[in-house]
């Protein structure tokens, strides 16, 4: 081994809106709790095949329970953000966390995006790409104005700086 | 003054009109099998396939009547369309590549098409049917606009064509799979025709024949029929691919591979575009010695459309392909030969799991069902006894590919037992790192570093490699960048070494 330093990815300084977990529990139950409401409902509705209903009923409900109670606050716990005057630094993700870095000289667009649910809840998420074709960085469950704060300020960073090494 | 509007060439109009003649010829082929009398299925089969032909070749016909195009100083322009008329033009500056490529219709009439590439997915511009002269003029106008250079000499290619590299064509799995997608695809029509490929005469006489003959007999025979098509098929692929193959390098920092028997292909690169190499070796053709070159290069489209259009060697002796890679980068030796770091042991340890579950994977259903039916114990217990340790091999042979490294300016990654790959990717490409971490990454103390780029399939990855040591690689790569935001008991900023990796650029 070349070296025997322990270095490591230190968090990125700011953490998103605290009201970031009520929308990831909100999306999440979107996605997980239709399942065991219809098997609830076939419970209530066809007394004969009760037996085999309510056990899919349990079955898929308790992931679900788990899915909401864990995964909003564990990703609170993950997601961060950071901007210096080079680079744009996220940790993201939850079981997968991803920590990306970009060069702000490499930086093509930034954009505000926010979906309905993020509306609902006062949130906004930024997004930025770059020249490659594996995905954009994207800040999510951050307040609306900080949101366009870090627009800003990554505009008129990105513009600054020329190259995108395409 | 104003520069004229070219047409395409009028010689397009038998090219457009040779659709008509699978239609046509489906027709005379179904009415012989059914002795005259398709029934009504076939005829609506027939009929609608024909109509489909039949808009197909008037919408070319329209599209050829009006289209009209031209370059001017500043770019190259085409205008086509009656109903949905389309003005479409690309700035010269934006011309990423231009390949001209010629399908056997095409050759026949001495026209060939011209793709024009720029930066952005699908965002090129496609001219249908120049003459190849002409094409070829065009091309050059084209890369010598966005030059203002001279391309015309030319130099000894960097490659060309060796007959005796078709020994690495049956190397690759495409002849047996190619022979099943033909068999498939004749069914299916034939098929839908209502004709049944097993009722007719000779495919019958074959059929019984096989029946009254002892399988032990037929199986081998059967075998040895389906390899030799399959590498009849894989050598003649390689010979419509690759036949009078040339990687050159043009004056003005452009390389081009001209490729193809029956469509001729011609792709060009350019250089200051070019971000590095991709050494491909397939298992069965790296057991044969063999490899294949790719480039890491922006402006060749998508992601698979990158992988058709970046080959810059066909399979071919692993000397010769670090030889092009190296001429191809301008390197004296090629950085994807250097010696690598080897990964954490906790990389093995994941690659033995992964190869021991799939061998579960595949014994446990035929385990179960050896409970009812004791054949099928017999076979789980065989098959594990195969499996299981193949899983484990695989797994050792997974983690022996696994390497990173950087060499000069190239950031080099090497991964992959069924499809090893090494790539040498330049730091100049490189527009963001992401760190990740699955939780038994985390267990374990691994990450997977991936490097973003604007070349290539966009992202290139050093897999299963310790945190630490993935970080100090990529800092190592493009200093500054990440060592900011990297803790440690001393800091990154300064790393204590200058080269990082065993080789040394001599």
């Amino acid at each position: 081994m070349p070296s025997g330093e322990t270095w490591r990815l230190r968090p990125p300084r700011h953490r998103v809106e605290r009201r970031a977990v009520s929308w990831w529990t909100a999306q999440a139950a979107l996605v997980a709790l239709p399942t065991p409401l219809v098997f609830a409902v076939l419970w209530l509705v066809i007394p004969p095949a009760r037996f085999v209903f309510g056990w899919l009923t349990l079955g898929t409900v308790l992931p679900a329970v788990a899915y909401l109670a864990v995964m909003p606050r564990w990703r609170y716990r993950v997601h961060r953000w950071e901007t210096t005057r080079d680079a744009v630094y996220t940790a993201s993700g939850w079981l997968w966390q991803r920590w990306r870095v970009v060069p702000m000289s490499r930086v093509q667009t930034v954009e505000s995006v926010r979906g309905p649910l993020e509306q609902l809840f006062g949130l906004s998420g930024v997004q930025v790409t770059t020249a490659s074709a594996s995905g954009a960085v994207r800040i999510r469950g951050l307040d609306r104005r900080t949101a366009a704060d870090v627009v800003a300020l990554l505009t008129g960073a990105a513009q600054a700086t020329e190259g995108d090494a395409t | 003054m104003e520069t004229p509007w070219e047409r395409l060439s009028g010689r397009l109009v038998p090219v457009h009109l040779a659709w008509l003649g699978p239609p046509l010829l489906t027709a005379a082929g179904t009415l012989l099998a059914t002795g005259g009398q398709p029934d009504l299925r076939a005829v609506l089969t027939m009929a609608s396939v024909a109509c489909a032909f039949l808009v197909v070749t008037g919408l070319n016909l329209v599209r050829l009547a009006t289209s009209r195009f031209r370059v001017t100083g500043e770019r190259v322009e085409l205008r086509s369309g009656l109903l949905f008329r389309r003005h479409r033009a690309t700035p010269l500056d934006r011309v990423r590549s231009v390949d001209l490529v010629a399908n056997p219709v095409h050759r026949l009439f001495g026209l060939t098409s011209v793709r024009v590439g720029t930066g952005e997915a699908g965002r090129g511009l496609r001219l249908d049917g120049l003459t190849a002269r002409r094409a070829d003029r065009l091309r050059r106008e084209l890369l010598d606009a966005v030059r203002r250079n001279d391309i015309s000499a030319e130099r000894a290619p960097i490659a060309r064509f060796d007959p005796a590299w078709l020994r690495y064509a049956p190397l690759t799995i495409w002849g047996v799979a190619g022979l099943f997608a033909v068999l498939g695809t004749a069914y299916r029509i034939l098929h839908e025709l209502r004709v049944d490929p097993l009722a007719l005469g000779p495919v019958r006489a074959i059929v019984d024949g096989v029946g009254s003959v002892s399988p032990w007999v037929w199986a081998p025979v059967l075998l040895l029929v389906v390899v030799t098509l399959g590498v009849l098929g894989s050598v003649g692929r390689y010979v419509e691919g690759w036949w009078g193959f040339r990687l050159e390098r043009l004056d003005g920092g452009v390389l081009r591979v001209r490729r193809g028997l029956l469509v001729t292909r011609s792709v060009s690169i350019e250089e200051r575009r070019l971000r590095g190499v991709e050494l491909h070796e397939p298992m069965f053709l790296r057991w044969g010695g063999g490899a294949r070159v790719q480039a890491v290069a922006g402006g060749l489209g998508r992601a698979e459309e990158n992988r058709a259009r970046g080959a810059l060697l066909p399979p071919a002796p692993r000397a010769e392909a670090l030889r092009v890679a190296a001429e191809v980068l301008g390197e004296r030796r090629s950085p994807t030969l250097a010696a690598l770091y080897r990964h954490p042991g906790a990389a093995l340890r994941r690659r033995i799991i992964r190869g021991l579950a799939c061998a579960v994977a595949l014994v446990t259903p035929l385990a179960v069902l050896g409970r009812w039916w004791p054949v099928f114990g017999i076979v789980a217990l065989v098959t594990a006894i195969v499996l299981l340790p193949l899983g484990v091999l695989l797994g050792v042979d997974a983690y022996r590919a696994l390497g990173h490294g950087r060499v000069g300016p190239y950031l080099v990654a090497r991964a992959g037992t069924f499809s090893r790959r090494t790539v040498a990717l330049h730091q100049g490409g490189i527009v963001g790192w992401t760190i990740g971490r699955s939780v038994l990454q985390r267990r374990s103390g691994l990450c997977t570093v991936v490097a973003a780029t604007a070349a290539g399939v966009g992202s290139y990855r050093v897999r299963d490699v310790g945190v630490a040591e993935g970080l100090r690689l990529a800092e190592d790569t493009v200093p500054g960048l990440l060592a900011p935001f990297v803790e440690g008991t001393t800091p990154m900023d300064r790393p204590p070494f200058v080269e990082h990796g065993p080789f040394k650029n001599t």
